[in-house]
């Protein structure tokens, strides 16, 4: 924010630009939580497994399975990285099982900023997206100077989207204008490009801490709200999405403003992500049901979705040596 | 002049503003509502072509030789014939159930008592998919309900009542617990099975024998139940259970032989009981209609708050006699509670109640239908405003849509009477003591709902409410340990838990 400001005092004597900053700045006021509901624990959790209910079998089975793989965010995150462990898994995102014809590819690679040259490169023009993990990733114990030049390393490097966490530590201390101003700054850093904050549900302890952190991540500029960061347990629950997805529709409904939802962390069976298709269609509508509005941050549900496919195919669960592991 | 039509123009504008803003802003759920079908196979359960009544231990032609269809609500075929027991039978009955008393029961060791209602309550859980099945074939309410809520509730009833049946000197301490004889019971169709669990495990429990009439349109799965009570060798004549209509059930009522009447049905029908009654010295519990409030004020949890009002009137079709069919919405959330109910109503799948998707199932009746469509006509006269979700209905069977109505004054018909079916009036209300008064003026007293997220609300709240029970933050709750019963028009005496075993006991 404070950045912000001295923009707009570099740019004060052009007239026009002055105003459309404080048409922004008017835009990203931190939300007033006088409007914002409790959650119930209890409740929530009842919602949240009353959509595990629902059948689904053959043709929305089918189609399911067919919208979660291309829903994914194919991930590797880890220290020991490299390019050609992230070439092979951009060549898995564009050729998930060449067995099966007709398949959709994986909405996006999520990795290190260190690594978007490389997919960027291997990716070539499959449309497959590029999302980069900047700003000190995944503690965000730093400062906000290197989280800055992080995410603009990794816009650099070319990254489609941006996946920043938020301050865990600060947001829990109460100091909710230093975590919306951050994820502000990082925006401003982002320009067009989409940017997930990632709130760490796991670390924040109750649902009425993840409705107010979503609510900040939403009024200071996020496109995506993301559960988590994989790193920590647990990662993204059904009842922690439902409270995001609510926060996101209640979002919609105050500003005309869609915000995109990524659960990640911990859902690696078909079964599972049809469940949170499920919850998605009836929370947010039809209008979310596609890659531009949810991702499902994954590195093992490709395969069980494509054994899953085989399945409904040939009537056999097949092994799971059949299915390429990167 | 100019005023005016300026005036004039800025609310068109305003009005047409708000439109265009209302039609941007709209989540849109058709997508909610599709799923292939997921039928629940009917083969899974055995229906036969014809039942007779159940009593002293076998199944006997009707002495009256007159049966009467039962049927599928959801798509009006026949199911199966049911003897209609006429006076003779009802004697026999009761005569069965007196020696049955006489002879074994009331000399049986009360843990040998708890042996049989335990053996009852495994072979529920046994043919717990059975009974799931032709509870929803019979009555028509979702699979998903019957499945999941009816039959392991009536289970659980079973074991809880057994576990008390030798342990009655610690439920009335210093008091010896005698039971009362021939219990009479009547149960009504909206949770067949459940009803017929609440009647008789705690009878059984205090050694009383039992006469049961299950409702006329629902008798399938009480039949099941006898089939099970032979099955499981309970003394014959414990347990009767004869099928018929009101007549039947009025002959239970006069009948002198019989000790204790347990009825759950419509305050009408309770009334015409009590009548009958009055002066003899048979003992009743009557578990009547209800018109419950649902109060949602403006610290509550609105998200849970609203789910639990759709738990709260959508339920088995809104057949609940403690539903939530008043919602009191405090003003300053009033708009964000209808928008939020409007859009989860949207996702609400109606039809099929075999379908193990189905949300909102079949109404009970073709006479039930025209109750609730006459309510409906009545809510629209009255000048409320209403609205339904935008689900297609199947073309054959009894179904409604889910159905709202806002606007509603605390003098319309629709927020004083029990509709008893999927229909909600809904009222705005200022202040805490406002809608605690508003809530209370009602006849009736079942049951009330209160959503807010403070603690210290919610006992101050509670006491006041002249309601049986009161959920807090949560809604149609139920649970064997938990009495259940009402104030005013809702009748008198508890079932369920501690206080249940009263209404089947002479203390001495």
């Amino acid at each position: 924010m404070a950045e912000k400001i001295n923009k707009e005092k570099d740019c004060s004597t052009f007239g026009l630009r002055k105003i459309n900053m404080i048409a922004d700045k008017k835009n990203i006021a931190i939300p007033d939580f006088r409007h914002t509901a409790p959650v119930d624990q209890v409740g929530v959790e009842e919602r949240a497994s009353r959509f595990t209910k629902r059948s689904i079998k053959k043709e929305t089975k089918l189609n399911g399975l067919l919208l979660a793989l291309n829903m994914i965010d194919l991930t590797t995150l880890e220290g020991k990285d490299s390019d050609g462990k992230v070439k092979q898994l951009c060549y898995k995102a564009m050729h998930l099982h060449d067995a099966y014809p007709g398949l959709p590819t994986v909405a996006a690679i999520c990795v290190y900023p260190s690594m978007v040259k490389v997919a960027k490169a291997a990716l070539g023009d499959s449309g497959i997206k590029v999302a980069a993990v900047a700003t000190a990733f995944p503690s965000g114990q730093s400062s906000r100077a290197v989280k800055l030049s992080d995410t603009r390393f990794a816009l650099a490097n070319g990254a489609d989207e941006i996946d920043m966490v938020i301050s865990r530590g600060k947001f829990l201390q109460g100091e909710y204008n230093y975590v919306f101003d951050e994820i502000a700054a990082i925006k401003d850093a982002c320009g067009d490009t989409r940017l997930k904050v990632i709130l760490e549900t796991g670390e924040l302890g109750t649902y009425d801490k993840v409705r107010k952190a979503s609510e900040i991540a939403m009024y200071a500029g996020a496109d995506f709200i993301k559960t988590s960061t994989g790193k920590i347990s647990p990662a993204a629950t059904m009842p922690v999405t439902l409270v995001m997805l609510e926060a996101i529709r209640d979002f919609y409904y105050a500003t005309g403003k869609r915000i995109a939802m990524k659960p990640a962390g911990g859902i690696s069976k078909s079964k599972l992500a049809l469940y949170y298709l499920v919850m998605l269609n009836e929370v947010l509508g039809e209008a979310w049901m596609n890659n531009h509005w949810f991702r499902f941050g994954a590195s093992s549900l490709a395969n069980d979705i494509l054994m899953q496919l085989e399945k409904e195919r040939t009537g056999v669960y097949q092994s799971p040596n059949y299915f390429s592991i990167d | 002049m100019i005023f005016w039509i300026s005036l004039i123009i800025t609310i068109k504008i305003e009005r047409m503003s708000k439109a265009i803003k209302k039609n941007t802003i709209q989540l849109k759920f058709d997508s909610a509502r599709v799923y292939e079908p997921a039928l629940e196979s009917k083969s899974a359960a055995k229906i036969k072509p014809v039942y007779d009544l159940f009593i002293n231990g076998k199944f006997e032609k009707p002495l009256s030789k007159k049966y009467f269809n039962t049927i599928n609500p959801a798509s009006e075929e026949i199911l199966s014939s049911v003897a209609m027991a006429g006076k003779a039978d009802v004697n026999k009955a009761v005569l069965a159930a007196r020696n049955a008393y006489e002879r074994t029961w009331k000399k049986m060791p009360a843990a040998e008592r708890a042996k049989y209602i335990y053996r009852i309550a495994r072979m529920i859980q046994e043919k717990a998919r059975e009974f799931a099945i032709i509870e929803t074939l019979d009555g028509g309410k979702p699979i998903r309900e019957s499945r999941d809520f009816d039959v392991p509730t009536a289970a659980n009833h079973f074991f809880y009542y057994a576990g008390w049946a030798d342990k009655l000197e610690y439920a009335f301490p210093n008091r010896k617990a005698m039971p009362l004889g021939v219990a009479g019971q009547i149960i009504p169709w909206n949770f067949p099975l459940l009803m017929a669990a609440w009647k008789i495990a705690p009878a059984l429990a205090t050694g009383n024998t039992v006469v049961l009439k299950p409702a006329e349109t629902t008798p399938l799965t009480a039949l099941k139940l006898a089939e099970i009570i032979q099955e499981a060798d309970l003394p014959p004549g414990v347990v009767n259970i004869i099928t018929g209509a009101g007549a039947t059930g009025a002959d239970m009522v006069n009948h002198p032989d019989i000790n204790k009447i347990a009825f759950t049905g419509s305050t009408a029908v309770g009334k015409i009981i009590q009548r009958a009654i009055a002066g003899t010295n048979k003992k009743a519990t009557l578990e009547l209609g209800g018109k419950a409030a649902n109060i949602i004020f403006d610290d509550a949890p609105l998200d849970q708050a609203v789910e639990g009002v759709i738990n709260g009137i959508f339920f088995n079709q809104g057949h609940v006699c403690c539903a939530g069919s008043r919602l009191y919405v405090q003003e300053s959330v009033y708009e964000q509670v209808i928008q939020k109910l409007k859009d989860r109503m949207e996702t609400l799948i109606v039809g099929n109640p075999m379908d193990k998707n189905t949300d909102v199932g079949a109404i009970n009746s073709r006479e039930q239908l025209a109750t609730i469509q006459r309510y409906i006509k009545l809510g629209n006269q009255e000048g409320a405003e209403m609205y339904q979700s935008a689900c297609a209905l199947p073309k054959k069977g009894f179904f409604c849509k889910p159905t709202i109505f806002t606007n509603v004054a605390q003098s319309n018909r629709i927020a004083q009477e029990e509709i008893f079916g999927p229909v909600l009036a809904i009222q705005s209300f200022r202040t805490d003591d406002e809608v605690i008064e508003k809530a209370n003026n009602t006849a009736f007293g079942l049951s009330a709902g209160i959503w807010t997220d403070k603690g210290s609300k919610i006992f101050n709240l509670t006491s006041k409410m002249r309601a049986g029970v009161v959920w807090a933050n949560t809604y149609n709750k139920f649970d064997p340990t938990s009495p259940f019963g009402g104030y005013k028009e809702s009748g008198y005496g508890r079932e369920g838990g501690l206080h249940g075993l009263f209404p089947y006991v002479k203390l001495v």
